[in-house]
């Protein structure tokens, strides 16, 4: 006998199997990311393990890896990120603040709005290129900190601004209204009420970018970090190395034993990312939704 | 009155001339990308013809005799970039489809931290996992495999760009109205008829897009390749060559020392503007594309 279903849509069962298995071939899809994270996860603290001590961290490289550490390229990420963020944050908020305030709607805008979604997407290595032009050369900073450091500015420039200008707009108009209607002017309310109700927004914006910073090695590279450095960085034209460049100098020797501290500088660099990513995480949830409970 | 009504509004002014300043940093960067890429460039077609530059199958800056045809190094590049590709772009659609359409909210607040995460691993990391991981696999399974090759940096690569096809598809897929797989329900289609006769047709431009701009950042990325693909630029199809891509070797050229006004560092900036003028016209297209699509709905 046919079942009823069958008489009606021919080959139901059969379609319905069909959704079933890709369900799990999709699914799946996604379980490949968990088990490719877990291998990576897996595969460099096997590689760190007995490594990666205080000895590790608070020593300068060596030709010796059970006396090399990471202490210059430590120093080396904190000055840079510095540099960075006080370059990049005031420049970036400015931009998204005339882009969202000020700027009229007109074709000059949105040019200026598409090339900045147009630097997001430009290769590191060509911001490397460009730092050691300007920076390096032309400005004659030399292969310093200072050159490294607003080279990596102009890297995330383009997401401080997009996820300042995101944070800016979600500030309702009613309450900039409500500011004029006070007699405000058009920067004190900018200055007191927008900015502060954006300020959970930016804030994340601008820990994500500098953790893309932190991870960053191409740009560098040109700029001319170095990676066997004796001295802590102690001036802005100071040269001066980080955590990737002092990594991937250690991969790309063939001996095991610099593979393996390697692994431990990854670690190190992954639990300072992982770190940064929390604080985002948390702003964004400490935060979210409070413009619309006022 | 009057008075401090003048200072007030020169401040208004001033600030805003600040922030027009900042805003207008984002311009003189493209600039500055621009000039001092095609500076060099132009020196560099001083002393090496274009046609040689754009038709020579030789690239060996490094040893004499000096040859300076990009395509070895544009054949690295789009080999590891297809490669990536080939992994990304299936698992990537398929991730999104799961997220868009199957996932319950439970499994998509697991899912997606992890693709976050994911997205946020440095590329070095990637680097150091295809060279001491993934090319010891391939090496056991295909023994004649050499220890830097394109499959290895190829498939990390692609693994990198799953969260970026992910989130990017999903986005255009969410944003398919749900009356049209509603209509399609309503005719009695099981959800995997709605994902692939109603939905991805709706949202295929979003979704080529982001292939766009994944392709784009597989052509720009660096540190990968660098590490685990090798620095033999070569023509070549075989995945388990060790080739050359673009940025692997700006960075060969960069960590030696070539002197400022050579030709190998002006060779740099050749192949830099090759991989500027590429990753900008493919973002470019892809933007223009995601535009063109919001205005559908």
């Amino acid at each position: 006998m046919i079942r009823q279903d069958e008489m009606f849509s021919p080959g139901l069962q059969n379609r319905q199997r069909r959704n079933r298995i890709f369900k799990w071939i999709f699914l799946s899809a996604n379980l490949l990311g968990l088990v490719v994270l877990a291998a990576l996860l897996v595969k460099v603290m096997r590689d760190s393990w007995g490594w990666l001590d205080l000895q590790f961290i608070s020593s300068f490289p060596s030709r010796f890896p059970e006396k090399a550490g990471i202490l210059p390229a430590l120093y080396g990420t904190v000055y840079l990120m510095i540099i960075t963020a006080v370059f990049a944050i005031p420049l970036g908020i400015g931009a998204a603040v005339f882009l969202e305030e000020y700027a009229k709607k007109s074709k000059f805008l949105s040019i200026i709005q598409v090339n900045i979604y147009n630097l997001a997407g430009i290769p590191s290595i060509v911001y490397g290129i460009l730092g050691l032009t300007v920076f390096v050369r032309w400005m004659m900073l030399g292969r310093s900190l200072l050159a490294g450091g607003l080279t990596m500015g102009l890297l995330i420039l383009p997401v401080i601004i997009v996820t300042a200008q995101e944070a800016i707009r979600a500030v309702p108009q009613s309450w900039r209204h409500a500011s004029y209607a006070l007699g405000a002017s058009k920067w004190q309310t900018i200055r007191y009420v927008v900015l502060p109700s954006a300020l959970p927004g930016i804030l994340t914006g601008i820990i994500l970018a500098l953790s893309r910073a932190i991870g960053e090695t191409a740009p560098l590279i040109p700029i001319g970090a170095l990676t066997f450095i004796r001295v802590i960085p102690g001036s802005l034209f100071d040269s001066f190395t980080v955590l990737p460049i002092q990594i991937y100098n250690w991969t790309s020797r063939p001996q095991d034993d610099f593979r393996a501290i390697a692994a431990a500088g990854i670690v190190v660099l992954l639990v300072v990312l992982l770190g940064m990513n929390s604080i985002a995480i948390l702003l964004r949830n400490k935060y979210q939704g409070r413009i619309k409970e006022v | 009155m009057v008075d401090s009504a003048g200072k007030g509004f020169r401040r208004e002014k001033g600030v805003e001339i600040l922030l027009a300043l900042a805003a207008s940093v984002s311009v003189l960067v493209t600039i500055g990308i621009v000039v001092s890429l095609f500076s060099e460039t132009a020196g560099f077609f001083k002393e090496v013809s274009v046609k040689e530059f754009f038709t020579g199958t030789k690239w060996t800056p490094l040893f004499s005799p000096a040859h300076y045809g990009i395509a070895p190094l544009v054949a690295g590049t789009m080999l590891v970039t297809v490669i990536a590709m080939i992994v990304a772009a299936p698992l990537g659609l398929a991730s999104a489809i799961y997220l868009s359409e199957y996932a319950p909210d439970g499994v998509r607040r697991l899912i997606k931290p992890v693709l976050e995460i994911l997205a946020g691993i440095p590329t070095i990391v990637y680097g150091y996992f295809a060279l001491t991981f993934v090319t010891p696999i391939i090496r056991a399974v295909f023994p004649q495999t050499n220890v830097f090759n394109a499959l290895s940096a190829g498939i990390v690569m692609g693994i990198m760009l799953i969260p970026m096809i992910s989130s990017l598809s999903e986005d255009a897929m969410t944003a398919v109205p749900n009356s049209l797989r509603e209509a399609a329900y309503a005719l009695g289609a099981t959800k995997l008829e709605v994902s692939y006769k109603v939905v991805i047709p709706a949202a295929v431009s979003g979704i080529v897009a982001s292939f766009i701009l994944a392709f784009s950042r597989a052509i720009g990325e660096t540190m990968i390749v660098t590490l685990a693909a090798g620095s033999t630029p070569k023509l070549t199809f075989n995945p388990l060559d060790s080739i050359q891509t673009m940025t692997a070797f700006i960075v060969q050229v960069m960590l030696g020392d070539a002197p400022f006004g050579s030709i190998e560092y002006k060779s740099v900036y050749a192949v830099a503007s090759v991989l500027f003028v590429v990753t900008l016209s493919l973002n470019l297209i892809g933007t223009w594309i995601v535009r063109r699509y919001k205005e559908v709905y």
